[in-house]
């Protein structure tokens, strides 16, 4: 018995909305960004479950790049964490707003 | 139930119960390393997908150095403990809850719906060759030679992004 195709999508989008629930639910930024890297692998996993079923390997080039861009990305928002907390000793989101007035 | 199929059921099972339980601890490092045991299981099920060097870089950038550099700035920077989960705003919570789960059974609908593996039959053959290191590295080299440069260039805009952001003074 071969694995549906449906299995994996199913588990990507679980993984998906685990994610999106904790950027919902949680107030501190950390988490928040480990939430978003969980959406992000949740996306590599549709990538790389259409690429092994199709038989074409662009798929999981394309996931290469995506985490090359989500080092890039943690790199700067992690950059960003430790300058808000620097200047508000808080990472919880609902006390920064500094853009606001 | 041959072996791939058990093997997809506890590396499935083990990625849902650590992301459920990671958005759920109110301890940072916890929440960290149940990421990481997310990172490692979801590399099971692309070594189940015959995506080998995928599943290599996925452990080594992801549950390697992307999770040891958010450990890094934990340590740094020590945060106050977060109120427990229905201590601060519970019916906002409670909403965004019922949200997400109203999205995924509309996602499973759609995905259930649509039937997608009726138009594809899977060859295994094609999907190991698919997944080997020479065969990504020809493409990425032939092909997708700019995006590559991109990504590099990219890269090295992020890490000097990254030093001067967190650096001391600006002068």
């Amino acid at each position: 018995m071969q694995i549906q195709i449906e299995y994996y999508l199913i588990l990507s989008a679980a993984l998906f909305i685990i994610g999106v629930t904790g950027v919902l639910i949680r107030r501190n930024a950390i988490v928040v960004f480990m939430c978003i890297e969980l959406m992000l692998n949740s996306a590599n996993l549709t990538l790389i479950t259409f690429s092994s079923y199709l038989g074409n390997s662009i798929g999981q080039l394309f996931v290469f790049f995506v985490m090359a861009v989500a080092a890039a990305e943690a790199a700067v928002g992690l950059a960003i964490i430790i300058a808000l907390f620097r200047n508000k000793r808080t990472v919880n989101i609902d006390e920064i707003n500094i853009f606001k007035w | 139930m041959n072996l791939e199929f058990i093997l997809f059921i506890i590396f499935a099972a083990i990625s849902v119960s650590s992301g459920l339980l990671m958005i759920t601890r109110v301890n940072l490092v916890i929440a960290a390393l149940l990421l990481v045991v997310n990172f490692a299981s979801l590399a099971g099920l692309y070594l189940i997908l015959n995506a080998q060097f995928i599943a290599i870089a996925q452990v080594i950038i992801y549950a390697g150095a992307i999770m040891v550099f958010f450990l890094f700035v934990i340590m740094l920077i020590n945060p106050e403990h977060e109120k427990k989960f229905m201590d601060y705003k519970p019916q906002l919570k409670i909403f965004g809850v019922i949200i997400s789960i109203l999205v995924f059974i509309q996602l499973t609908y759609i995905i259930l719906l649509s039937k997608p593996s009726e138009g594809v039959s899977r060859e295994v053959e094609a999907s190991v060759k698919a997944g080997t290191i020479e065969q990504i590295g020809r493409e990425l080299f032939t092909n997708y030679v700019l995006p590559f440069e991109a990504v590099a260039y990219l890269l090295l805009a992020a890490a000097i992004g990254a030093l001067v952001l967190a650096k001391k003074k600006f002068n």
